[in-house]
């Protein structure tokens, strides 16, 4: 990417500084001068929404940390009195407890763009593999801290969870009395749980950086799939086009995060949750946060406990093998008519299996949770690459700029457009 | 050796001269260096890892409890914890006794005869651990199609000797180590 920096320290002070460490020039040539596609839509406003909602996730979490005990007999009391005496603690807990869920709606929201605009595709391999990993980071982060309030579901989530590594042959036992440090989920357990979703964020954060890093390396994708060819025509400076967009979207995003918060704090929870762990005593339906039910419904359907395990996490293996199960060379689904259904059916197999990741595991929920489990897997192992095979993709403009013009342009303007922008690249 | 190829980049090419020539003091200095640096690095691994196991505490929180049976009425599931773990006591019924004896153990699904889940002469008393074996709820007693224990999680069921009959569980409830005293009392552990 023709990203250099065009930035001149102006006073004497700045020079000095810069000729030391070049970081001014570094922000400048990332967030400033950065080239952007031209023609790139509100779902790419998701990566600066999910930048700031790690930050928030990690202010907000530090300021509850003040407040909260970390041991089994007062971690839930010391939620009530984060909720009921702390200054503001109600908004505080309100925000990084709904903070996760919005999260979690940005990053899918993010995945789903990325899968549906082919942007794993080379050369964004390792940027996407860098996303599957921040994924992982961020599900192992967020079933930690579910688990701190020491609820009901705190408790036998964190069993639940914690036993899928007992499914393990020979194993399993030990390493599960190791993450425990006991014989069962109990004050060690919550510690060590405590510590580690302090810990997380910040790896997150590190990896949010090569990713990052990756995405200025290879330059990002855009609606039409088509890298820019010419600067000038084809990319706008990221600042102000990209800053201001990405702020807008950022503001509308605050505006449904703000209504979870003030108006439906608890819709997203679990009322078993203001119940204290009980560890005689399961509730009558465990179900995980939303955002894992889609895992939770594969691991269900699975009637063995090994393969059920193996298949859930597979679910997110598979994700790393993206870029080379998706054979067709054409990044964008607006070029590729077939895929574009293929991915629609996809992304409904996947809200379907969050919803019967909710429901009881019996009769016709799990016939259809065993239906939508295999479509998952044959989407990524079978459609994909056979699409690339047999799809005939819609012709691909020969660059943004003339994707944008024949969009913007009436039918005569454009085409002489199309001709002098695409005349260039003939050459 | 030759001090310049060493200085060199090429790497590669430098192994595989060695390779060719007899090992050298240098070689054997390497390769010694590194193993002790690999065993140190071990070393000083593994009490990162194992400050993980359980400690001196709640190893100690499993010295062995007794049980007075006499309050528990027939018929009566009684929960109570050792080492942390949940542990249930059934007081069965002359039914229930015979429900869990007559089944045809090879159709189990992890066969084991009654007689093998509970001490001689006390069939009345069952002594189970009471985390479903899937993944650790508490099943439900006198509940499911066999009248022993339902799982509200993910619908093992387990009949009146705690042994798994449907659902996920891959194995029956397992037995603590536990003696009779008496007849009126079990130690656990």
């Amino acid at each position: 990417m023709s990203g250099h920096s065009t930035y001149v320290p102006k006073s004497p002070v700045m020079k000095w500084f810069e000729s030391r460490l070049p970081l001014f020039g570094l922000i400048h040539s990332s967030f400033v001068a950065y080239p952007t596609p031209r023609n790139l839509n509100y779902l790419w406003t998701f990566g600066g929404i999910l930048s700031f909602m790690l930050v928030a996730q990690i202010v907000t979490g530090i300021v509850l940390v003040m407040h909260y005990t970390p041991h089994a007999t007062m971690a839930f009391s010391s939620v009530e009195h984060i909720m009921r005496d702390v200054n503001y603690g109600w908004l505080l807990r309100y925000l990084h407890a709904n903070g996760a869920s919005m999260f979690f709606i940005a990053v899918y929201i993010h995945m789903f763009r990325g899968m549906y605009y082919g942007s794993y595709k080379a050369p964004r391999e390792v940027l996407w593999i860098l996303g599957v990993i921040i994924f992982l980071l961020m599900m192992a982060t967020a079933f930690m801290g579910y688990v701190l309030p020491w609820g009901q579901m705190s408790f036998w989530g964190a069993t639940v969870i914690t036993n899928l590594f007992s499914a393990l042959p020979i194993v399993g036992e030990p390493i599960v009395t190791w993450l425990w440090g006991g014989y069962s989920v109990d004050n060690p357990t919550l510690n060590r749980f405590f510590s580690l979703h302090y810990l997380l964020p910040f790896m997150i954060a590190g990896v949010v950086a090569l990713h990052v890093w990756a995405l200025h390396v290879v330059g990002q994708n855009n609606p039409t799939g088509v890298d820019i060819k010419n600067p000038a025509k084809d990319a706008v400076p990221f600042t102000p086009y990209a800053t201001v967009k990405d702020a807008f979207g950022l503001v509308c995003f605050l505006v449904v995060f703000a209504w979870f918060v003030f108006y439906v704090p608890n819709y997203l929870g679990h009322a078993d949750n203001y119940t204290e762990a009980n560890p005689a005593v399961t509730p009558a339906h465990i179900v995980p946060e939303w955002y894992f039910l889609p895992f939770y419904a594969i691991l269900r359907a699975i009637p063995n406990k090994l393969m059920g395990v193996i298949a859930m996490f597979s679910s997110i293996a598979v994700l790393v093998f993206l870029p080379w199960l998706d054979t067709s060379k054409v990044r964008s689904a607006v070029y590729r008519p077939l895929f574009k259904q293929f991915f629609w059916v996809f992304v409904a197999v996947c809200v379907g299996l969050g919803y019967l990741g909710a429901m009881p595991p019996e009769g016709g929920y799990v016939i259809a949770a065993r239906v939508l489990t295999a479509y998952y897997f044959i989407h990524f192992l079978v459609i994909l690459p056979l699409l690339g095979l047999f799809e005939t993709p819609r012709p691909v403009p020969a660059s943004i700029a003339d994707a944008v013009l024949a969009k913007h342009g009436g039918g005569a303007a454009a085409a002489v457009a199309m001709g002098a922008a695409s005349a260039p690249s003939k050459k | 050796m030759d001090i310049k190829a060493l200085g060199s980049k090429d790497w590669g090419a430098n192994v595989a001269e060695i390779a060719t020539a007899e090992p050298t003091r240098r070689d054997f200095l390497f390769i010694a260096t590194g193993a002790v640096g690999a065993v140190g690095v071990a070393a000083v691994a593994w009490p990162f890892i194992n400050q993980m196991n359980p400690d001196a505490q709640t190893i100690a929180a499993g010295a062995p409890v007794e049980v007075d049976l006499s309050p528990i009425a027939e018929g009566q599931i009684v929960k109570l914890f050792w080492r942390g773990k949940l542990i249930f006591v059934r007081h069965r019924t002359k039914k229930e006794i015979e429900e869990a004896e007559k089944v045809d153990v090879a159709s189990l699904p992890d066969p084991q005869p009654d007689s093998a889940r509970v001490k001689d002469g006390h069939a009345q008393w069952l002594v189970v651990y009471g985390n479903c074996t899937h993944l650790g709820c508490v099943p439900l007693g006198n509940q499911g199609a066999y009248d022993g224990w339902l799982c509200p999680c993910h619908g093992s069921v387990f009949d009146t000797s705690g042994r798994i009959r449907q659902g996920p569980a891959p194995t029956n409830l397992p037995i603590p180590p536990y003696a009779f005293l008496n007849d009126s009392k079990i130690r656990i552990g």
